[in-house]
């Protein structure tokens, strides 16, 4: 038995000022297996596989390394002895190439100390298609789609020999067929003999590939389970201390067939990738946009939010014509839109939650004084409501952004977005890094909102939350909308068809 | 318990190590604790400090300026001709002002309109401002003689020198500015991430724009200051306080990447910078040897601030 466990945890416990983010924890990880570590947003999943990995330093507790006790003062000591990870947060760097990336400090050299390209590339190739990725080892990070990035990631983990991998929310920005090559791989990997711990939201991942999983609650242990001997439900109810039935509440109000256009975009244009898009959003209505990567359902909420500039076209909000050249513009006339990249486009990590949440609506917040000063005891009460309404796990609203868990990072960018009162709020994978419970919570709002009127564009890969939440979708490839599926004919056979251009519509 | 320690001392380590530094001082030198020295020091490091002040604003958004030097001889200058001129104080002060805030407009628009990085844009601009300066004086400083004029370098109120009010009416606007309006508000988020800020719908060019303009604007003021103390503008003034401006904003621990920082400790760095000189002067140091004390004290606090900073993220 021993001689099996590659890694065990015991007690470990680790404060934050004013936050215990982890209270003596155990966690065991054996030979060869496939670990999932399930847990709401801020259980500390993160924070563990950090001291795991050698990024952060434990409070107190012990852990053993192939049966030897280890404390790792840096990430080089935890690779050494075998342990690489995978993180949550991106960790290549976006100015250098794919090949200068996959071989960070460790780039092969000539006796004179000279880079030998060519080895550095034909490693990288090698590396790159062991992970199915088909990119030029020369191309900057900065040049790949956070997908790839995802992967070049992966790709720099398998190159160090590891004996335990960590995948942090690996899969929550790849594609379906990124995921599927992902699985190969962890079975690749696990057939050598190579252990994986696995984080991930998405439930249906954890049954599909771990062979164990170990729950955690705000920071404590709750339990470990054989994967086979548990169900979906139990392992909610583990995670959340409550059971969740219905993820995608039922509409309680239809919405009207008369119902005015919230938004209407004529032969929106960019001349690049979105080409001749005309919809419209009904008040109240939720319409989902689905596509495969590349395919514009991201871009087109974003092109109508100001983000590119100006583009050709025209876009009305409640039957008034209005012109969009910047973000400024969009928001002015009631447009928010909640970015799919949390990290550059959605958050300051460095300034505080109040910070960030207050962002988008601070002209709402002002005292009619001079030099426009804040209210601030109005951007309190604005801040707390909706860190108490999305349920924001926050020692402060004083707490810096990028110290929160990635899931209730989203939460924030949410909430900043909320506050801005749109008439169309544009959710652009709006859920990704939640968890179950909050999903729930976000899906409930949305469907608040849409009741009271706002109308809402939900652009997601995740086919179940487009169908379940959707009252009409629309299918776009190659920057043009290619079908229209009302709420009774929204299947994901269907989405998945005409996403990939297998049935032309008449 | 331990950790909050760390926190305080973290918090408030620039004027920890100002209060340190006076008590070395004291011990060092019986005349550095008069009266008469402390406004000495004070007058001495308000020129540094209110150029500093819009050194932090800059250098906040993740920007630098490096012309403020060449704009405080410019600006003086003007100034002065103004006043020759016209024997008023009151066009010769506006004169001053306006010629740094134009200064710092064209340097806001090439940096945010021709998306120019700063340090190459306000690079040009301290050699043009110089070239300027010396072309119109043709080397030889102006002198001024209306008594008004310098009274704002010279005088006092309350017992108070002149340049020490100013020095406060700036440093209290400004921390009122970034700490409670909007404007401050998004030259934070703006320097921490700039795409996240522009797509929460902030005019971030004008934000950007702006705090040059301050930067110029208080240089300008700087630059006027400096004139009526001397009694004449010098076209070689205010040679090298960039550096001394963007030392101060560095001892005060303000990020050169952007976001973070408190306009406070910048005058606390400034006030490290004027002590030490002072304490050199009357400990009759070598005065070729000033900055060789300057550059030390500036490394060793950036090392010392990086392990506090360490320190207080990792335990
Ligand atoms: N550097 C830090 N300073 C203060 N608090 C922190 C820091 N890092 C993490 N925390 C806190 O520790 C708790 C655990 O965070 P962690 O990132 O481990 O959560 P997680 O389980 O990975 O959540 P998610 O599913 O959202 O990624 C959170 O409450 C978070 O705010
Ligand atoms: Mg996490």
């Amino acid at each position: 038995m021993e001689s099996n466990q590659i890694l065990r945890l015991e007690e470990i416990t680790k404060e934050f000022p004013g936050v215990k983010a982890l209270d003596q924890v155990h966690l065991d990880i054996l030979r060869g297996e496939v670990h999932a570590l399930c847990g709401e947003n801020g259980a500390g999943k993160s924070t563990l596989m950090k001291i795991i990995s050698g990024a952060q330093s434990f409070t107190s507790g012990r852990m053993f390394f192939e049966g030897e006790s280890v404390q790792f003062k840096t990430t080089r000591e935890a690779q050494d002895i075998g342990i690489s990870m995978i993180y949550q947060e991106f960790n290549l760097i976006p100015e250098l190439s794919v090949a200068e990336n996959l071989f960070i400090g460790r780039v092969p050299v000539n006796q004179y100390g000279k880079v030998n390209w060519k080895k550095l590339d034909s490693d990288a190739q090698v590396l790159l298609k062991r992970v199915g990725l088909e990119i030029s080892t020369k191309q900057l990070i900065s040049e790949l789609t956070i997908g790839e990035a995802q992967m070049v990631e992966i790709a720099k983990c398998l190159s160090s020999d590891a004996k335990l991998i960590i995948m942090d929310e690996p899969t929550a920005s790849l594609t379906d067929k990124e995921i599927e090559f992902l699985f190969q791989i962890v079975d690749n990997l696990k057939n050598q003999g190579i252990s994986i711990i696995y984080i991930s939201h998405r439930l249906d991942e954890i049954f599909e590939i771990t062979d164990r999983i170990t729950v955690f609650r705000d920071g404590k242990y709750i339990a470990t389970k054989m994967t086979s001997e548990t169900t979906h439900d139990e392992l909610v109810s583990m995670m959340v201390g409550k059971d969740i039935h219905d993820l995608y509440p039922e509409r309680k109000v239809a919405v009207e067939k008369e119902a005015t256009a919230v938004l209407r975009v004529e032969q929106a244009n960019d001349h690049q990738k979105i080409h001749d898009v005309s919809f419209e959003v009904k008040s109240g209505e939720i319409v989902g946009i689905a596509g495969l990567l590349g395919s514009g359902n991201i871009r087109i909420g974003k092109l109508i939010s100001g983000y590119y500039g100006g583009f050709d076209g025209q876009v009305e909000i409640n039957g008034k014509a209005v012109q969009i050249h910047t973000p400024s513009d969009a928001l002015e006339a009631g447009i928010s839109c909640v970015s799919d990249d949390r990290k550059i486009e959605g958050l300051v990590l460095i300034r505080s939650v109040k910070e960030n949440i207050s962002l988008a609506s601070l002209h709402r917040l002002l005292k009619k004084r001079i030099f426009s000063s804040i209210d601030k005891a109005k951007e309190n009460q604005v801040v707390d409501h909706q860190i108490e309404r999305l349920n924001i796990k926050v020692s402060s609203s004083d707490q810096i952004a990028g110290n929160l868990s990635g899931g209730n990072q989203q939460k924030v960018v949410f909430g900043k977005m909320l506050e801005t009162a749109p008439q169309l709020l544009i959710l652009n994978e709006p859920t990704r890094g939640i968890d179950i419970g909050a999903k729930a919570e976000i899906y409930q709002i949305m469907r608040e909102l849409s009741e009271q009127g706002i109308g809402i564009i939900l652009a997601s890969s995740e086919l179940p939350e487009l169908i379940g939440m959707s009252d009409r979708a629309l299918v776009m490839r190659e920057g043009k909308i290619v079908k229209e599926l009302m709420h009774e004919d929204l299947t994901q056979e269907k989405v998945l068809l005409y996403a990939a251009g297998g049935m032309k519509d008449e | 318990m331990n950790s909050k320690v760390s926190q305080l001392l973290a918090k408030y380590r620039t004027a920890l190590v100002l209060v340190m530094i006076l008590v070395i001082a004291s011990f060092l030198s019986d005349s550095f604790l008069s009266m008469g020295n402390f406004i000495n020091v004070i007058r001495q490091v308000s020129i540094n400090a209110v150029i500093a002040a819009g050194m932090t604003f800059v250098i906040l958004t993740g920007g630098i300026d490096l012309s403020v030097g060449s704009v405080v001889a410019v600006a003086g200058a003007f100034s002065a001709a103004t006043l020759t001129a016209t024997q008023s104080t009151f066009l010769a002060v506006n004169v001053g002002m306006v010629t740094g805030a134009i200064f710092g407009l064209v340097n806001g628009y090439v940096i945010v309109k021709e998306k120019v990085p700063p340090f190459i844009v306000t690079l040009a601009t301290m050699a043009l401002g110089r070239g300027i300066v010396l072309v119109y004086t043709n080397g030889s400083p102006i002198a001024v003689k209306v008594a008004a004029f310098k009274f704002i370098g010279k005088g006092y109120v309350f017992g108070i020198p002149f340049p020490v009010i100013i020095l406060l009416a700036v440093y209290l606007i400004a921390f009122y500015v970034l700490q409670n309006t909007k404007f401050g508000r998004n030259i934070y988020c703006l320097g921490g991430n700039r795409e996240a800020t522009r797509l929460s719908g902030v005019n971030v060019g004008r934000v950007e724009l702006m705090v040059y303009v301050i930067s110029g604007l208080l240089a300008g003021i700087t630059g006027v200051v400096l004139a009526a103390r001397l009694g004449s503008a010098q076209p070689t003034a205010g040679t090298g306080y960039e550096l001394d401006a963007i030392a101060a904003v560095i001892l005060g621990g303000t990020s050169m990447t952007g976001g973070q920082g408190f306009i406070f400790s910048t005058v606390i760095g400034a006030l490290i910078l004027g002590v030490l000189s002072n304490l050199l002067v009357l400990m009759d140091v070598n005065p070729f040897a000033t900055n060789i004390v300057k550059g030390i004290v500036i490394l060793l606090a950036v090392v010392v601030d990086n392990r506090f900073k360490k320190l207080s993220k990792t335990k």
